[in-house]
């Protein structure tokens, strides 16, 4: 087993490191492939009407004179070793891990990004717990009263919550409870270290909105996993050996219905962390996601590409896990 | 010439030369205060709050008075807003709102008395103790700052750290590209050129002299009359060299004004509480009414305006009026429109006319569109009364020299949709050798479909007199670089007509006019006078008039250049652009500034 | 009355084609320290009988009457709480397939383990565990303090069903009914797993019931035989005269199809012609009918009237056929017992 998780740490690491260059060719081959040149690739990089020396300083800084492998090591080695961008007062220091430089807001990006991560994993993980409780819940009783008005009735709205997109239950949630009832007035980000109540308060739309999609996603797989796993023959061993029901049910279905879910999740919640775009730009929560959406109004190249490199990044990391958890999950996989 | 750059986000723009930014990046956005905590019984006008007459809370009450006038303190104000700023740092800026809003954490040698209707034109003096002292015909001007002004951190202001904020804010775009430098274009320049205080530690700009701490000179390389408006920009508001690190400055804004930053997050917001060392008896102006300030930012326009009708939020920090959604529904209701000010933004939308593009290089032809366009079906078309005021007059109503008249009017200005409208434009076409109209080219902006709305009502009513016009469309980021904006391509392209929206730097009709009018101020690229129009007679009057140090004369001067300038037809004004928006029951003190086209915020508390 | 103890037993399901009739007036009766094979085709029941008697008929749609007393106490509609504390402990089962029927992802010691401890909340982790390996070693499984640590898909599929045995025998049941136990394992296996059976009923004294399709099994170890066809008992008695007496035709189909070393391949196989009977539509009279050589023996009776259980002179011995005594000798006598 110990092999098997350094071969697949191993390969996310290589996996990582062509997301980064595909990512990074996107952004400065596919242009220069289209006839850009590297003064109008600068212009990219820098605010509105830029002087020719703030262009020349950034043609130079992300070296769009030289070859694009120089250019990508540099942006890798940024990354370990960070990056000093001689330009503005005195030279502009990024500090390790560099992921880029803003020209625009003359800031670097990285510590941007994690001044929001908070906010986003907040929202993620609080919102991952709800709907990892309540959408496994009602799949179960469902699964068990398969045909009963709780089935028709949890599947049905179940179906609503799939299909509704976000910023429509968003809209509808932040119209009701924080305009018409003011429950949850003014809703902005409190960190948590700050007022753990105000945090949470504040988050809790967020959350349900965001779980309310999810809840109704797993409801149904977890539906159907147990539907499948309790016509299995090792339940009715289970029930054989004189279990009672509720173990028969936890122990041997949900067991064995949750392995596929577990990694459904682990994708779902890096995914997530890359930036919940729809919930964070409804709900005004200034975290990755909102900064996404704002860097690419503000067709800020540095940060859009950082926040897709990070996105990238989640999702591999989030991959990996899963396959690590997988193999702790399902002994078959582990012994074979 | 320097600062042509910064310019082109004004004339792009809806309000203040920053207005371009702003309108495009803000045109959602809006500021918002929250009260938290209001305390019992709010005390009723004391006369401790800005001058004018406190208004009863109904549709446009913000307009003509101060709504809730009061001086009770205490409470949280939460301004939202649907976008960032350029910066808060108040040389960095170019956003009319953050002007507007710098100023509670930031003086300026001089600003704008804190008052609605015309009064809030009127220059006051702010860290300085009088307005500017000009000599050598408008070339030298002299200011002396209060005395004992000190920094939040306690540290004394100096007229140095005045100079060093206008260097900084002027010469170094490297670090600092986003305010307008206007002071890099008007003072004298060192030989060789000087590079600004973080590539050039030696020395200073010579220009500027400080012979005492509170003393502070600038010596000008032309006439310029208008002085006292260019240093209200936040960009004289002092900034010690000693805590300056360029770009992240932002993050640790020392303040001068009432309040100073507790807290600032790129992106997120910030958080302003009372500054103790400010000193009430140092500044006619301020306040310290609410306890906290927060300002938060993208936050979603639907919401900010929601929050406001609610009462969760104080103000929407952009002032460019409501999401179309939110202002449909509230101006149907009676009792939801009384909360809202129909502001003045300083903007105007017009039409400009080459003067080089045939056929309208003839006079007669550019007379006959200004007698055919129907200003009406182009009010309706961009929203109606309530975003929009048809404009007859270059100079927007909010501008100081602003002169009521109309050169071509026609009846219920329905243009060739009137009989006499259709005769006179008739009349002038056939004068231009064209009695059954002719063809040209209108551009647009295409990401902008409010303009392009207007373009089509317009090429409706020239159709009425046989002009026919193809739209031509081009996106905003280029506009001025590459199409509208660079003559060439107007000839080469024959853009007859192109739509444009223009609001000042400053309110005054040299901010206005001289941009948009002056032959001098033609070029290659990046142009705003896109009628090119080159008038000796126009020319000299602008050169003049900014040299004419007599207030009372130089204001008269602007309505005559308008109608000098007009007589040439040079452009088609269309509309005086309106925002409303929405003042929640809790804000106190309030009321819309005309010097920045929103609500004043130097005094908005929380009830 | 016997320890276990089946009185016409009926178990319906009602699908949407209608209502199936799995088991239909079956009885029969089992002693401690005795052995009863079921055979019967697949499909005539005999799982469904099992299940039944184990309470683990979950579908909503199932409909179960009649009476099963497992030493003088009502499971038919006794409370699920009440046949619970039964199942694994006084009446056990080992199914077809070991693999699927062990949780994959639990140790198969663990799996014990919790057989064990469901019916002695007192024993703790250890207890359990001890008394894991010891039912391990005895079902044969080497080095079993380890092996309990392997999981199901780690072990073959004859000591997977060594491992349900222990399973079934970790709490000394009374009753332990083993469902096709074989049927899904290697030729070789299958004796071994016979063997280990039969030891250990010998070794526990219980009861074991042994359902099969496979008659080879049940003459190996059962002590009563009852022959299952469409839900019903065709015949059944002490197994030495059901297999040397058989008196049914369709064990005499069942019989003439075993395979038997001294006969040449041609004439060992005689299939019983036709396809087993819907249970929907159950023809009328006697349900093998279609399939019987000798129907026409009796008139029109086995078109007509449902044969009942009848004595058939031996102890003991019944049989549900309307052929009259001398025609069933005759005909066994001149045309079956050849073909044996
Ligand atoms: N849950 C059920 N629902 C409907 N029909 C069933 C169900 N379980 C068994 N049956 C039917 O009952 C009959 C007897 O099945 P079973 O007892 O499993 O046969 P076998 O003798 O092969 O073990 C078959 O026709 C089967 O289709
Ligand atoms: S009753 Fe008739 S059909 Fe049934 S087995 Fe006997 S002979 Fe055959
Ligand atoms: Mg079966």
């Amino acid at each position: 087993m110990g092999a098997y998780v350094i071969r697949r740490t191993l390969a996310a690491i290589l996996l990582l490191f062509v997301v980064s260059a595909i990512t990074f060719a996107i952004f400065f081959l596919v242009p220069r492939l289209a006839g850009e040149s590297s003064s109008q690739l600068a212009a990219q990089y820098v605010g509105r009407d830029p002087s020719p020396e703030a262009l020349a300083a950034v043609k130079k800084n992300l070296g769009f004179d030289q070859p694009l492998y120089t250019q990508y090591w540099q942006f890798i080695h940024g990354i370990f070793a960070g990056r000093t961008f001689h330009y503005g007062p005195d030279a502009s220091h990024c500090a390790v891990p560099c992921f880029g430089y803003s020209f625009k807001t003359h800031l670097p990006v990285w510590p941007q990004i994690t001044q929001r991560l908070p906010v986003t994993l907040s929202l993620a993980f609080g919102a991952a717990v709800i709907w990892v409780f309540t959408g496994v819940t009602i799949g179960v009783i469902s699964a068990l009263k398969r045909g009963s008005i709780f089935d028709r009735l949890s599947m049905g709205i179940a179906l609503a919550g799939v299909s509704l997109p976000i910023f429509f239950t968003a809209l509808v949630s932040l119209s009701l409870f924080s305009y018409k009832w003011a429950i949850f007035p003014n809703l902005h980000y409190v960190p948590l270290t700050q007022d753990p109540v105000a945090w949470a308060k504040n988050l809790v739309l967020p959350w349900v909105t965001l779980a309310f999609l999810y809840s109704a996603l797993y409801a149904r797989l977890t539906r159907a996993g147990m539907l499948e796993t309790m016509a299995e023959d090792y339940i009715r061993t289970a029930r054989a050996k004189g279990l009672n029901e509720r173990v028969v049910v936890v122990r041997h279905g949900l067991r064995a219905a949750l392995t596929p879910i577990v990694t459904i999740f682990g994708l779902d919640l890096g995914l997530l962390l890359g930036g919940a775009v729809l919930t964070e730009t409804a709900f005004s929560l200034p975290g990755v996601g909102q900064y996404a959406v704002q860097a690419i109004n503000e067709n800020d190249l540095p940060k859009i590409m950082a926040v897709t490199t990070l996105a990238a990044f989640f999702i591999v990391i989030a991959n990996l896990l899963v396959d690590i958890l997988y193999v702790v999950l399902d002994p078959r996989v582990r012994y074979s | 010439m320097p600062g042509s750059t910064k310019r082109v986000r004004r004339r792009t723009g809806g309000r203040r030369g920053k207005t371009a930014a702003i309108i495009a990046v803000a045109a959602t956005g809006a500021l918002v205060m929250t009260s938290c905590g209001s305390s019992g019984g709010s005390s009723t006008s004391s006369g401790a709050g800005p001058s004018g007459s406190s208004a009863k809370a109904e549709f446009n009450a913000g307009n003509k008075g101060i709504v809730n006038e009061s001086d009770h303190a205490g409470g949280t104000v939460t301004y939202q807003l649907s976008s960032t700023p350029d910066s808060m740092d108040p040389g960095n800026t170019y956003y009319a709102f953050m002007w507007d809003f710098s100023r509670l954490y930031t003086r300026a040698l001089t600003t704008f008395q804190p008052a609605p209707g015309q009064d809030g034109l009127k220059l006051v003096p702010d860290l300085a103790s009088g307005l500017g002292a000009p000599s050598d015909g408008g070339r030298t001007w002299t200011y002396h700052i209060r005395p004992d002004l000190k920094y939040s951190d306690g540290t004394p202001i100096t007229t140095a750290d005045v100079k060093y904020a206008v260097e900084r804010s002027n010469f170094a775009p490297e670090a600092l590209s986003n305010g307008p430098t206007y002071f890099h274009q008007y003072l004298q320049d060192n030989t060789p050129a000087y590079q600004g205080p973080y590539k050039d530690k030696t020395g200073g700009l010579n220009s500027i002299e400080t012979p005492d701490a509170t003393t502070i000179v600038f010596h000008l390389n032309q006439p310029f009359a208008d002085f006292d408006y260019l240093v209200s920009s936040p960009e004289t508001a002092p900034v010690p060299q000693a805590k300056d690190n360029g770009s992240d400055y932002v993050k640790n804004v020392v303040a001068s004004g009432s309040y100073m930053f507790a807290s600032y997050q790129d992106g997120v917001g910030a958080s302003l509480v009372k500054n103790p060392n400010w000193n009430p008896a140092s500044d006619p102006i301020r306040k310290q009414y609410p306890d906290r300030i927060n300002v938060q930012f993208n936050i979603a326009q639907t919401t900010v305006d929601n929050n406001l009708i609610a009462g969760n939020a104080t103000m929407d920090l952009a002032g460019a009026g409501m999401a179309a959604a939110t202002q449909a529904t509230v101006l149907g209701n009676p009792q939801q429109k009384a909360h809202v000010d129909d502001a003045v933004s300083g903007a105007l939308a017009y039409v400009a006319m080459s003067t080089n593009v045939a056929p309208l290089d003839n006079v007669h032809c550019r007379q006959a569109v200004e007698y055919a366009i129907d200003k009406q079906s182009v009010q309706t078309a961009t929203g109606g009364p309530i975003r929009g005021e048809i404009a007859s007059t270059i100079l927007p109503t909010s501008v100081s020299g602003y002169t009521p008249y109309n050169a071509y009017p026609t009846t219920d200005n329905k243009g060739a949709n009137s009989p006499d409208g259709l005769q006179k434009a008739k009349d002038q076409l056939a004068q231009c050798g064209h009695p059954d109209g002719f063809s040209t080219n209108l551009s647009a902006r295409s990401d902008r479909p409010n303009e392009v709305a207007i373009a089509q009502a317009v090429q409706a009513s020239l159709k009425q007199v046989g002009i026919n016009v193809n739209i031509q469309q081009y996106p905003s980021g280029k506009y001025f670089t590459d199409n509208a904006g660079a003559p060439a391509f107007v000839h080469a392209n024959d853009l007859g007509l192109m739509m444009m929206a223009w609001a000042p730097d400053w309110p005054t009709g040299y901010g206005f006019l001289e941009q948009i009018l002056d032959g001098n101020a033609i070029k290659a690229s990046g142009n705003s006078n896109l009628s090119e129009l080159n008038d000796p007679n126009v020319n000299q009057m602008l050169a003049a008039a900014i040299s004419n140090t007599d207030n009372a004369a130089r204001t008269a001067a602007w309505g005559d250049i308008d109608k000098a300038a007009m007589q040439q037809a040079p452009l088609v004004p269309l509309l005086y652009r309106l925002d409303p928006l929405y003042r929640p029951d809790a804000a106190t003190n309030v009321f819309v500034t005309p010097a920045y086209g929103m609500y004043d915020y130097l005094l908005v508390g929380t009830k | 009355m016997s320890f276990l103890e089946v009185d016409d037993l009926h178990v319906t399901f009602s699908t949407e084609d209608g209502v199936v009739r799995a088991v239909d007036g079956l009885s029969f009766g089992l002693e401690q320290g005795r052995t009863l094979g079921i055979v019967g085709e697949s499909g005539s029941g005999k799982s469904v009988t099992s299940l039944a008697v184990m309470g683990l008929h979950r579908s909503a749609r199932v409909n179960i009457n009649g009476r099963i007393l497992l030493d003088g106490q009502e499971l038919v509609g006794a409370s699920p709480e009440a046949v619970r504390r039964l199942r694994g402990r006084r009446m056990a089962m080992i199914f077809q397939d070991p693999l699927t029927s062990l949780h994959p992802f639990y140790t198969v010691g663990r799996q014990i383990d919790e057989a064990y401890k469901v019916h002695h909340p007192k024993a703790g982790r250890h207890e359990a565990r001890t008394r894991t390996v010891e039912m391990l070693r005895r079902v044969g499984i080497p080095q079993p303090d380890r092996r309990a640590n392997d999981y199901p898909h780690q072990f073959s599929g004859g000591m997977r069903q060594r491992a349900m045995i222990a399973m079934a025998l970790v709490n000394d049941p009374d009753l332990l009914i083993a469902d096709e136990p074989t049927t899904a394992l290697d030729v070789t296996v299958q004796a071994q797993i016979l063997d280990l059976i039969r030891d250990l009923q010998q070794e526990f004294g219980s009861a074991v019931m042994i359902i099969t399709h496979d008659l080879g099994v049940v003459a190996e170890l059962a002590d009563d035989v009852l022959v299952m066809y469409a839900g019903k008992s065709a015949e059944t008695g002490p197994a030495e005269s059901v297999f040397n007496r058989p008196q049914h035709p369709y064990t005499w189909g069942l019989l003439s199809s075993v395979p038997r070393m001294d006969r040449e391949r041609q004439e060992r196989l005689v299939p019983i012609t036709g396809q087993p009977p819907s249970l929907i539509r159950v023809p009328e009279g006697c349900p093998f009918h279609p399939r019987c050589p000798y129907a026409k023996l009796n008139g029109t009776r086995s078109f007509d009237e449902v044969p009942k259980l009848r004595e058939t002179g031996e102890p003991g011995h019944l049989v549900a056929c309307h052929l009259e005594a001398e025609v069933r000798a005759r005909v066994f006598r001149e045309e079956v017992r050849p073909r044996l």
